[in-house]
């Protein structure tokens, strides 16, 4: 009746790209186990489909940290919307990952515009692709900074007008991040678009033997130098101190003649800007990620990236979303490619448990220079 | 139709209506014989000091409650008094110091422990449970009493049933005993300010506290409710509770108290029967600027 | 119950014709409310077979099928309403449990499993449901110490590392997935088998009975000191617990309780299908849950029945294409919050097993009616409330600054 041992070679359809290296068969017992304690596996460790692999790991090690600061750059952009937004209003805007998605759109689409075609490689000198790639980056930006304030006004502000519970605020976001990944998946179906890559990577130099690439250097660097247009405007500029004030204590900021309603739709602006820039990079990265539920993942990564490094606070954000995005190419190199994700949903479950604060503790408000 | 007991009570001569509400009475404290039963203290506070980052909200304050009074807690703005409060029932943790109820610590124990260990309180700002009627939130109340989990309830098992019936009878004497008997089967929000006060009181009271803590209940009363206040609180003694409150009409301060400790600042400054405290010049100059007599 | 009837207009809650139903309903004696409910069940349970013209969802698809999946959506959403509903914690992940009831169902009888064993579904059915309460523990015990809101993105992720095992271990097949998974036995008078794969009837009367047997149950519970720790919990949870209620361990309940009934319609739905595999529990499916719960008023389980019903039945009736499923019913919760938070059916639950009597002994037996208005009291009656301090929205253990 039962079906015999299966071998390496034997895979489940859905995943081809597994890096294994035992064949020894699964013993019985860890069917009980997967069932029973979900939360053990990746403790478990062994057997054949998932792995312990020191030696990839090490040997990987500064690969995998130089790609880390990449995925863990964007991670950061898309994160600072959620912390801003969260150390405002105490909301997890759960539709933000779909903003992220309207801003990948933007991006391709403006390709399109551009007129590149998937598949091609363009021909244009560097600079007139750096500046179809700025001008990308700005059609993304702007109109995720638009979407995203209008899911405020269309979505949010009826309820804290009603003074409604936090429950309803949070069933309405996902609400509208639904509806947002479902216009896309009817209008785009539920393919990837075409790949479209303006920039292959090419490797510049080397850190302790790692490649650094091309588009490595561009996203951190450029990640780097948002965060910090972002954190002075934060902490430097007039508008910026309402948005402190009204993250501090509302009732108050509001007496002092702050404009509460103008401190949220730029702080829903902001994030949404945010996360179109990060749309960039993600393209730029993963040209096949045009997807109608590409934020999905991404967008729990990011909120995970929040809280590790205490939400509401932007310097948490950075360093929150750089730990992950390393953390999680280490669990790679570690399980096998499968557990990227898990790694990462274990990292979240981890910091919850044992710092529910962050590691730079909570409060856009305190956030001080 | 059968008549209501409200209908029943409304009818009911003299004598009957005192039979009936010592009969309320005996459901509202079983056992106040033995609550009552000395002035030994009941609640101990030793050296508590709390301090939140920078702030020191309370330093090294120490006084009793004893069994039976009416202890006063009161000072200016920012004193500490419901810091006080929150350190007893288990909001926050004392950083130095302990709070001791019948020589049991509470300063580690769990929030809902505290209450079950006996001691119950209301809030400045109140905070009942909207959804439900008046009656069924002080039933929740009475469930701080039970052992009723989800097995009995879900089999409907005869300790859960006895529980639910003796609960309702208890909650009901509770509001009758509070005086909003009429408003049992009202939503808890819809009721008048005054009435949502004394609902949580009759809450609390269903916690069957040793020590029931009444943070600012006149808040926001007419002179006639503070009357009314008065009344309720100096009865919920005479049936057998110790009370500690907080308030800043001393009108009502002054009318129940057997004794008052006074805090500024975080320290205590006074403690002692009520016409002593007011004569007290620490506690007139801790007051100066605002009237003693409001 | 006699009584809570006045009081429910009072606020912006349970308006319109279904507060009207539920003011009527609430009125009813006991045996009056039977008298209604007896002809309803028989009507639900002869629908397959009645197979009305303009209700049926044929020939699209097979009638009694879709009333079985309506009635495997119902039971889902009462127990995901234990969770949401009445204990106010925003689970995202429940497609997880039912994922996890529907592999244990699998993994427990298929020939396709390495396990070697073919239990019959009724041994299943206490083991898949025993299985996803430890896994709902398990999920339970570090994230309910949360604040509420970070719960919900650790369960959506719960959800996800439910499926991606799926995907990932070998011994759960992946995509390949399990045949042959046991269904109950039984049989017709005339020898057939009463649960087939072709013939959903009678896994519809199985899930019927099924569901009217968990609504008791989960009456026991909402009346008595489980239900009203929940409620509790979800009003204030500072003052619940300042109140006595170890609101912890009732969350622990909560999502222990809602996992084993997400396990069980797992169980049910596997039994019914004959095949699980990786594909069905995306956590997508989570959202259509969500909305079943919103829709029919979270909290209330008669209207979670009835919402799910709507979720489940309306695209196969009227045969949407698939993803405009989600785009409709994301829309609705939207419109909902904005518009009616309370759902369709917005009715107070009762919490007291001994409620009625209680308002009856008070305000006189056979007032159906409001009592504010027949008391002697000396308020004015339906006195609004007053500059009461209405801040749940900021709800926080209040500071000692004073």
């Amino acid at each position: 009746m039962r079906p015999p041992p299966r071998g390496l070679d034997d895979e489940a359809p859905r995943s081809p790209g597994r890096v294994t290296t035992s064949a020894a068969g699964a013993p019985r017992e860890s069917v009980i186990h997967t069932l029973t304690a979900v939360t053990d596996l990746v403790a478990q460790g062994s057997g054949p489909w998932i792995n312990f692999d020191v030696g990839l790991f090490l040997d990987r090690f500064w690969a995998n940290t130089i790609n880390g600061l990449s995925y863990g750059s964007i991670y950061a952009l898309v994160a600072l919307g959620y912390t801003l937004v969260y150390g405002v209003l105490q909301l997890i805007n759960f539709a933000h990952s779909e903003i992220f998605v309207i801003g990948v759109f933007g991006v391709y689409f403006t390709f399109l515009a551009l007129g590149f075609q998937p598949g091609q490689t363009p021909n244009v000198p560097l600079a007139g692709i750096i500046a179809n790639l700025v001008l990308a980056g700005a059609v993304g930006m702007i109109l995720a900074g638009v979407a995203a304030v209008i899911l405020e006004r269309v979505a949010y502000r009826p309820l804290r007008k009603r003074n409604a519970p936090r429950l309803a605020f949070l069933i309405t976001a996902i609400g509208a991040s639904f509806v947002i990944q479902q216009v896309f998946r009817i209008t785009r179906g539920s393919n990837p678009e075409g790949t479209i890559r303006l920039l292959p990577p090419e490797p510049l130099f080397r850190i302790f033997g790692a490649p650094v690439t091309n588009l490595q250097l561009i996203i951190i660097v450029a990640a780097l130098a948002l965060f910090v247009v972002a954190d002075s405007f934060v902490n430097r500029t007039r508008l910026g101190r309402g948005v402190r004030a009204v993250a501090q204590d509302p009732a108050t900021a509001t007496l002092m003649g702050v404009n509460r309603e103008r401190v949220i739709m730029i702080t829903f602006l902001l994030g949404g800007l945010l996360a179109g820039a990060a749309a960039l990079f993600y393209l730029m990265t993963i040209p096949q990620g045009a997807v109608f539920n590409g934020g999905f993942l991404l967008g729990i990564k990011a909120f995970a990236a929040a809280v590790l490094g205490g939400i509401g606070n932007l310097r948490g954000a950075l360093l929150g979303g750089l730990i992950l995005g390393i953390a999680e190419n280490y669990g790679q190199s570690l399980f096998g490619g499968d557990w990227r994700d898990v790694v990462a949903f274990v990292l979240l479950v981890g910091v919850l448990m044992f710092r529910p604060t962050g590691i730079l503790g909570e409060s856009l408000g305190k956030a001080r220079v | 139709m059968t008549e209501g007991l409200l209908e029943a009570v409304e009818q009911m001569d003299a004598a009957e209506r005192a039979e009936h509400e010592a009969a309320v009475a005996e459901k509202v404290a079983p056992d106040r014989e033995i609550a009552v039963s000395a002035g030994e203290t009941l609640l101990a506070v030793d050296g508590l000091t709390v301090r939140f980052g920078g702030l020191t909200a309370l330093d090294d304050v120490s006084f009793d409650v004893k069994r039976g009074e009416i202890l006063g807690l009161i000072g200016p703005n920012g004193a500490g008094k419901t810091t006080c409060f929150n350190i007893v029932t288990g909001v926050y943790r004392p950083t130095e110091g302990d709070i001791r109820l019948e020589g049991q610590s509470l300063a580690r124990m769990k929030r809902y422990k505290i209450i079950q260990a006996g001691v119950a309180r209301t809030f400045q700002n109140i905070r009942l449970f909207g959804a439900m009627t008046a009656l069924e939130n002080v039933v929740v109340g009475t469930d701080a009493r039970h052992r009723t989990s989800v097995p009995g309830a879900l089999l409907r098992l005869p300790r859960h049933r006895r529980e639910e019936r003796e609960a309702v009878d208890k909650a009901m004497a509770l509001l009758e005993f509070v005086g909003i008997a009429d408003r049992a089967a009202d939503k808890a929000t819809s009721l008048p300010y005054g009435d949502q006060r004394r609902l949580e009181i009759a809450r609390a009271l269903a916690t069957e506290p040793k020590l029931l803590c009444l943070d600012e209940p006149a808040a926001g009363f007419s002179a006639i409710e503070k009357d009314a206040l008065s009344e309720l609180i100096l009865k919920i003694r005479d049936d057998g509770y110790t009370v500690v409150l907080v308030e800043h009409d001393m009108r009502v301060v002054l009318g129940v108290t057997d004794r008052l400790v006074v805090l500024d600042f975080g320290r205590k400054i006074a403690d002692g029967e009520p016409d002593a405290v007011r004569r007290d010049p620490a506690v007139v100059s801790a007051y100066l600027g605002t009237a003693v007599d409001e | 119950m006699t009584a809570t009837t006045e009081t429910e207009r009072a606020p912006s809650s349970s308006g319109g014709r279904f507060g009207e139903l539920s003011r009527w309903w609430n009125a009813r004696s006991r045996p009056q409310q039977w008298g209604l409910l007896v002809p309803v069940a028989a009507i639900i349970y002869l629908l397959p077979v009645l197979n009305p013209p303009i209700i049926t969802t044929e020939p699209a698809t097979s009638f009694p099928i879709a009333l079985f999946n309506a009635a495997v959506f119902a039971l889902i959403a009462i127990g995901l309403n234990v969770v949401i509903g009445q204990a106010g914690l925003l689970d995202l992940g429940y497609v997880g449990f039912f994922a996890i009831g529907a592999y244990s169902a699998a993994v427990l009888s298929s020939p396709d499993s390495e396990l070697g064993v073919r239990f019959p579904w009724l041994v299943i059915v206490p083991i898949a449901m025993v299985i996803t309460m430890i896994s709902g523990v398990i999920l339970g015990t570090p994230t309910l110490r949360l604040r509420g809101d970070y719960l919900a993105i650790v369960t959506l992720g719960f959800g996800e590392i439910v499926r991606l095992l799926a995907d990932n271990i070998d011994p759960l097949r992946g995509n390949r997935g399990f045949q042959d998974i046991a269904r109950p036995g039984g049989t017709y008078p005339d020898g057939s088998p009463i649960f087939t794969q072709n013939d959903a009837q009678g896994f519809y009367w199985l899930a019927v009975t099924i569901v009217i047997i968990v609504l008791f149950l989960m009456g026991n519970l909402e009346r008595s000191r489980v239900g009203r720790a929940w409620i509790a919990v979800r009003e204030d949870e500072d003052a619940a617990e300042l109140t006595g209620v170890p609101t912890y361990k009732f969350k622990i309940w909560a999502f222990a309780i809602g996992a084993a009934v997400g396990g069980l319609s797992g169980t049910l739905f596997a039994a019914q299908v004959g095949f699980v595999n990786n594909q069905r529990f995306d956590v997508t499916t989570s959202i259509l849950y969500l909305a079943a719960v919103v829709l029919g008023g979270q909290g209330n389980k008669v209207g979670v029945v009835v919402g799910a019903f709507l979720v489940s039945y309306i695209p196969d009736r009227f045969q949407f294409e698939p993803e405009y499923r989600f785009l409709v019913f994301g829309l609705a919760l939207i419109i909902l919050m904005i518009f009616r938070p309370q759902g369709i059916l917005g009715m107070r639950q009762h919490l007291l097993t001994y409620g009625r009597q209680a308002y009856q002994k008070l305000f006189g037996a056979g007032t159906g009616v409001a009592p504010t208005s027949l008391t002697p009291s000396s308020r004015p009656a339906g006195e609004p409330a007053e500059a009461v301090p209405d801040d749940r929205s900021g709800s926080r253990p209040q500071g000692g600054g004073e």
